[in-house]
């Protein structure tokens, strides 16, 4: 039997919550518990894996004494340790990944397509060129290891996004963006920069090439709080702005004309969502490199967990912040060598995705 | 809401303008006489082009001792050696690579109905990517002869992979399902390839030069063997063409004038996986050729499979060598693999194509 004649109508179950509703005075509105509760748990659960995660490595610290060093009542050695070695890393892994949940959540409802992510947008292949063109050109191999401490190569990887991200808003433009248009232009714009980034990979000393393999894949190696105070900066502003765009999302979502007559305009609205996701992904990957999977698979998660019918942002940041974090646990403590970050998100990622498909197709976002 | 993928659905009901649909679906030349003049100029560009690519190198070689060297077996000297031993058996891979990526772009956009199907959406490349990774580090092979069979075998699990998956969920094999499969396959195989790569700089080192598709360093027992599926994939691909004609109007319209869809789509993806998975094995994951040619053929023949398909053939052999000219030609006295040339042309074209208004409305 071909497709087509076997396609039986088993519809699926949406039982509709019966909605608790509040009102104060003239006030009223529907509170979805769920929603509600995702965050909370989710930021609970990161600070408990980020305390987990602090305290292991070569030099074991118990969770309490994490707990009480980051309340600042531990002792000099465990201070040391924590702070200066550990505590970046950490706080470099949970803001990428926050970073990556919320553009991840911001691009796939803008452009209503479950695998549209800064991944299939080209500008990890953006970033990774000029990376990859600092580590292979700027020098011998004893600069690279040093240029991947500094911030010479944050600095290059931060321009390469970003132009990337320019050269595709302004070829995908035609009176205002298209989601569709975007990511097909993305998708062009990656497969140069990943040409350019084998290329200079063939013409490379093999030590740089390896470490810019190590860079290509998303590592939070050797971070320190050189990376994590320009990316925490960024986000400052980039988040608040992020959830403040919600409402206009929503009413996106039911397409130009509809939101035309609701009072927004759509031009500019595109326009902004598309800045803040695209600058959201040029920091993360900026600080940590491409880490794969987490922009695309964790909205989807989010939407799941939370219900309703696009991504939750806060929540898919909290998310992505959970997963990088708890992958690099993983890869640090689980697997017998120590794999970056980047390569242990794909493998949570990718099979999910598969698992999607094989379930069937449900209509996501 | 509907599901809107990264690859257009189906054009089928979708509303299209036909005035111009009509206007566009004819080609540039109309008429078999037409048609078969057309074949014939494409056929003499492609001696050209082979002209080029067996005269044109880093050593520069003047065309009467080319000449003398193809036509007098005994004629002496470094460059007649350099003639027969490195440049034919390129020009003659080029031009079998070529062919297989040209006939299964035109085969994959015709079963997908899709302008930017590419076979590389199969998992081909990754299949074959993560097979021969394995190759280098758990075998030790790190020749490109010796990386043949373990990339074609990757190449066709990964296809398999893929259309099982791809087909499994509800609907069954649709052009949207296998691109996520293919996309979500690819991903976790990359994966496996990165964990091997970045634990082991000895594989990287000879991963790194085959992972970027090139014509070089390849002998002539390499062409050998990849002939006989190339030769099979070719078969199946004209025996093809017309259930994919019929399949045009529609899956249920096809199956109405008695053409069996299955079997039309299983003889085209087994057409698809060997012509790639053998061009892969040959000189390694080469894109843009099946995205670009079929577009070029098209605009020349019109929707005609029995058309599409010798064209898109010629056509691919005269982009793929011309880019394997340009390489050797733009950054001597190195080289610049032909896999990178296409990307860096066809990446416009490309972009140049989902600009065009009708597409983005599919």
């Amino acid at each position: 039997m071909t497709a087509g004649g076997s396609i039986t109508t088993r519809s699926t179950p949406q039982h509709v919550d019966k909605r608790r509703t509040v009102r104060i005075g003239p006030l009223s509105g529907v509170v979805r518990t769920r929603q509600l509760l995702l965050p909370v748990v989710a930021a609970i659960a990161l600070v408990l894996v980020s305390a987990v995660s602090i305290g292991r490595g070569d030099y074991p610290i118990g969770l309490l004494d994490v707990l009480r060093t980051l309340v600042g009542a531990g002792d000099q050695t465990q201070q040391f340790i924590i702070t200066e070695l550990r505590a970046p890393r950490i706080v470099v892994g949970a803001l990428v990944g926050l970073a990556l949940g919320l553009s991840g959540a911001l691009i796939q409802t803008f452009a209503r397509n479950p695998l549209a992510s800064p991944d299939t947008l080209g500008i990890n292949a953006g970033a990774s060129a000029a990376a990859v063109a600092v580590i292979v050109l700027g020098g011998g191999s004893s600069a690279a290891a040093g240029l991947l401490g500094g911030l010479g190569l944050q600095v290059a990887a931060l321009i390469g996004a970003l132009l990337t991200a320019l050269l595709i808003f302004v070829l995908a433009w035609d009176k205002g963006v298209d989601g569709y248009r975007l990511v097909l232009v993305g998708i062009g714009l990656g497969a140069v920069g990943y040409a350019v980034v084998d290329w200079l990979l063939t013409r490379s000393d093999i030590t740089d090439a390896a470490a810019a393999t190590v860079w290509l894949t998303g590592s939070l190696n050797a971070r320190t709080w050189d990376q994590a105070w320009p990316l925490a900066l960024a986000l400052l502003v980039l988040v608040p702005v992020a959830l403040a765009l919600s409402r206009v999302l929503g009413v996106l979502q039911f397409g130009e004309d509809t939101a035309r007559a609701l009072g927004i305009r759509v031009g500019r609205a595109q326009a902004t969502v598309v800045l803040v996701a695209v600058c959201l992904a040029a920091a993360a990957v900026a600080a940590a490199g491409p880490v794969q999977f987490v922009a695309l698979v964790v909205p989807q998660v989010a939407v799941r967990l939370a219900g309703g019918s696009r991504p939750p942002l806060l929540a898919s940041g909290l998310l992505g912040a959970l997963l990088v974090v708890g992958a690099d646990l993983l890869a640090r403590t689980v697997l017998p060598v120590a794999l970056p970050v980047g390569i242990v998100t794909a493998v949570i990622g990718a099979p999910y995705l598969l698992w999607l498909l094989v379930r069937g197709r449900r209509s996501i976002t | 809401m509907p599901q809107r993928a990264v690859v257009p659905a189906a054009a089928e009901g979708t509303p299209g303008d036909s005035a111009a649909d009509d206007q566009r679906s004819r080609g540039l030349l109309h008429g078999a006489a037409t048609r078969i003049g057309g074949l014939w100029l494409l056929l003499a560009l492609t001696v050209v082009v082979c002209g080029l690519s067996i005269a044109v190198g880093t050593r520069a070689i003047g065309l009467g001792t080319v000449w003398q060297a193809l036509t007098d077996n005994g004629f002496p000297g470094d460059e007649a050696v350099v003639i027969r031993e490195l440049r034919v058996p390129r020009t003659l891979l080029g031009i079998l690579v070529g062919l297989s990526l040209g006939v299964a772009g035109a085969l994959m956009q015709g079963h997908t109905r899709n302008p930017l199907g590419d076979p590389g959406l199969l998992g081909v490349a990754a299949g074959a990517s993560a097979a021969v990774v394995l190759a280098i580090f758990v075998l030790g092979v790190t020749t490109p002869a010796g990386y043949v069979w373990f990339a074609f075998g990757g190449a066709l699990a990964g296809s398999v992979a893929v259309f099982a998956i791809g087909s499994s969920g509800r609907g069954g094999a649709t052009p949207v399902s296998l691109a996520l499969a293919g996309a979500a396959l690819s991903a976790l195989l990359y994966a496996l390839v990165r964990a091997v790569l970045v634990s082991d700089s000895q594989t990287l080192d000879s991963f790194r030069f085959w992972v970027v598709g090139s014509l070089a360093g390849r002998d002539a027992s390499i062409a050998w063997q990849v002939l006989p599926f190339i030769v099979v994939g070719l078969v199946l691909a004209v025996v093809n063409a017309p259930a994919l004609n019929l399949l045009g109007l529609g899956e249920d319209v096809a199956r109405g004038l008695g053409q069996n869809v299955l079997l039309a789509r299983v003889v085209g993806i087994a057409s698809i996986t060997l012509l790639t998975g053998a061009a892969t094995a040959a000189c390694g994951p080469i894109g843009f050729v099946g995205l670009v040619v079929p577009h070029v053929a098209r605009a020349l023949t019109g929707p005609d499979h029995r058309w599409l398909i010798p064209y898109s053939a010629l056509l691919g052999v005269i982009l793929l060598l011309t880019a394997d000219v340009v390489g050797r030609i733009v950054v001597r006295p190195g080289e610049l693999q032909v896999g990178i040339v296409l990307a860096l042309v066809g990446a416009p074209f490309f972009i140049a194509l989902v600009r065009r208004k009708r597409l983005v409305g599919l």
